[in-house]
């Protein structure tokens, strides 16, 4: 038979690691996408002294990939601080699966998502947050980066997708180099929309196409 | 493709290899032509259509390209710019209906109902003087639903527009006879009856208005250039009697059995499309709480070969058109799963493939956040 994936995806898609939930846990994440509906969760258990994530598990609502990589980056986190633990990125699961299609990086990035706001969860509520930043368009643009282009599976911003981006009164206006009648033009818009709907002074956003 | 369709095929790409010629060609061209107007008759006898009313095409892609774009081009300065289809047609004909709005015409596009169904009293509040073309499918390629055409064609037909139906999935296996109803054209194609790809047909009714899509020789009564595809056509032809009535009952039996079995057997199931009026070889229900493609990866690792709707296993990331036409969410797409049968599958196939899907949903459930009760 031939599959579109690895063989080390398969075994981690047939056999998922870190299955399932934790009672009371320490950290909890839920991400979903609204441009694919997939969904990830994931569960930390952390040692208040070391900041070690001692147990780590995940449930997912998603396609192949998205659970392979789930599996793999609870394997990598579980075990590590949680300063070295979100430094786990989609790339480095990527490379640890033997590669993803380009066009999965958008469900498998979930779960690299979903580990991140674990442990923000966890450092909310243990004080460890800072104030809340002001978004500029620094921020996001640093947001899109986690947006990615299903043509080549690298983020809209490195693949210089976005032409202009501008904030102004809580309202952001991002221009995407793509005819509005794109393959991928709806489901990059709501990704961009999801992403930036989560900062907490963006009020309204508009994504305009070039054509 | 079935074996007996490539023996039809076979004499036609070795002895009678030739071109197809006119009445006063060579001998060798006008045997290659017998043949092609003997798979043409297979066709026409179907839909009980008359002589020079079937053409030839690539598929149902090129049939109704052919069609949208034809008529609109034809009747835009005579009477109109308006062209109406439903919300949940193919590809083939929504995409070209877009095509055509960014060229200046006017589209509506009607909505189904819960079960996929068009909406008659907006379909006949939609047709002004303006409209030139109706577009409306036979049988829903993903939820089976099998529409109204004998309503359609009337309404059609008393308001004087052009109807056209997309039958490439109920072709054969639903009757569709054009001495019945007043429909003026239909998309056919041979992949969905064991015939090869890369052959479809189009009923054009005589007197219809319609412009060449393609530019070219006078081949297909002048609407349709280019060499034909005669072992293509020869296939089709074949295809076409092949199909019998004992096999669209046993087609039918298998679907039920899936769709029993499923809602019976597996808790949290939904039926897509009407119970009934579907094609006899489709069934398409939605397993919530888990994800289409992880679906289709289990499904094929046990030698199933199904389809779903889900964003993550498109092209396009988006979830089914057709789903979310019929007022299903992404939830709703996300599970759904397609099961078509062919001649070639037996009940077995169908109680295996349900116990193969009852063992999958359930791991995948395990392992899903959502559904937890």
């Amino acid at each position: 038979m031939k599959f579109p994936y690895s063989e080390k995806v398969l075994e981690h898609f047939r056999n998922p690691h870190n299955v399932g939930n934790i009672e009371n846990p320490d950290g909890k994440g839920l991400e979903g996408s609204q441009a694919c509906g997939d969904m990830v969760a994931v569960y930390i258990k952390v040692n208040p002294e070391t900041k070690v994530i001692e147990d780590i598990k995940f449930e997912s609502y998603g396609c192949a990939s998205n659970i392979a990589t789930a599996s793999v980056i609870t394997d990598l986190a579980r075990g590590k601080t949680l300063d070295e633990a979100k430094k786990i990125t989609w790339k480095l699961a990527s490379e640890e699966l033997g590669g993803l299609p380009p066009i999965k990086a958008h469900c498998s990035v979930l779960a690299v998502e979903g580990l991140r706001s674990a442990i923000r969860d966890y450092e909310e509520k243990h004080g460890l947050v800072i104030e809340k930043e002001i978004t500029t368009e620094e921020v996001v643009r640093s947001k899109l980066k986690h947006v990615m282009n299903p043509l080549t599976g690298l983020d809209i911003i490195r693949t210089n997708l976005i032409l202009k981006t501008s904030i102004e009164d809580g309202v952001v206006r991002v221009v995407v180099d793509l005819p509005a009648d794109h393959q991928f033009a709806s489901a990059i818009k709501e990704d961009i929309t999801e992403k930036l709907g989560s900062l907490w002074d963006v009020k309204r956003i508009n994504v305009v196409f070039t054509a | 493709m079935d074996e007996r369709v490539l023996e039809a095929m076979t004499p036609y790409f070795f002895d009678t290899y030739a071109v197809a010629t006119s009445e006063f060609g060579y001998s060798i061209g006008i045997e290659s032509k017998e043949g092609l107007e003997r798979a043409r008759e297979s066709i026409i006898s179907k839909l009980e259509a008359s002589s020079g009313e079937v053409i030839f095409t690539s598929g149902d892609t090129e049939s109704s390209n052919t069609v949208l774009k034809g008529i609109a081009w034809a009747l835009k300065e005579k009477k109109g710019k308006h062209i109406i289809v439903s919300k949940i047609e193919d590809f083939s004909v929504l995409n070209t209906a877009k095509a055509l709005q960014k060229q200046g015409f006017d589209v509506t596009f009607l909505d189904v109902d819960a079960e996929g169904f068009v909406d008659i009293e907006g379909l006949r509040k939609a047709i002004t003087k303006e409209t030139v073309l109706v577009s409306i499918q036979h049988g829903n390629q993903e939820i089976g639903t099998v529409q109204d055409l004998k309503v359609i064609s009337e309404i059609c037909e008393e308001k004087d527009v052009f109807l056209h139906t997309d039958a490439t999935h109920s072709f054969t296996r639903l009757p569709l006879s054009v001495k019945e109803l007043p429909i003026d054209l239909i998309t056919m194609s041979a992949h969905t009856i064991h015939g090869p790809k890369g052959i479809g047909a189009l009923f054009i009714r005589k007197d219809t208005q319609i412009n060449k899509f393609m530019d070219g020789g006078f081949q297909e009564f002048n609407l349709r250039a280019g060499v034909e595809n005669i072992p293509g056509a020869i296939g089709f032809g074949k295809a076409v009697e092949l199909v019998n009535e004992e096999e669209i009952r046993h087609l039918k039996a298998m679907r039920d059995r899936v769709i029993d079995k499923s809602l019976s057997e597996i808790p949290d199931v939904t039926l897509n499309g009407n119970r009934n009026k579907r094609l006899p070889q489709n069934a398409n229900l939605t397993f919530h709480y888990v994800e289409g493609e992880s679906i289709i990866l289990h499904m094929d690792m046990k030698g199933f070969a199904v389809s779903t709707g889900s964003a993550c296993f498109s092209r396009s990331l988006e979830s089914s058109h057709v789903i979310r036409g019929i007022g299903g969410d992404h939830e709703r797409a996300h599970g759904s799963v397609r099961f078509t049968f062919g001649r070639y599958n037996h009940m077995g196939d169908a109680d295996a493939a349900i116990d193969a899907m009852s063992e999958i949903v359930a791991r995948l459930r395990e392992i899903s956040p959502l559904g937890r009760k």
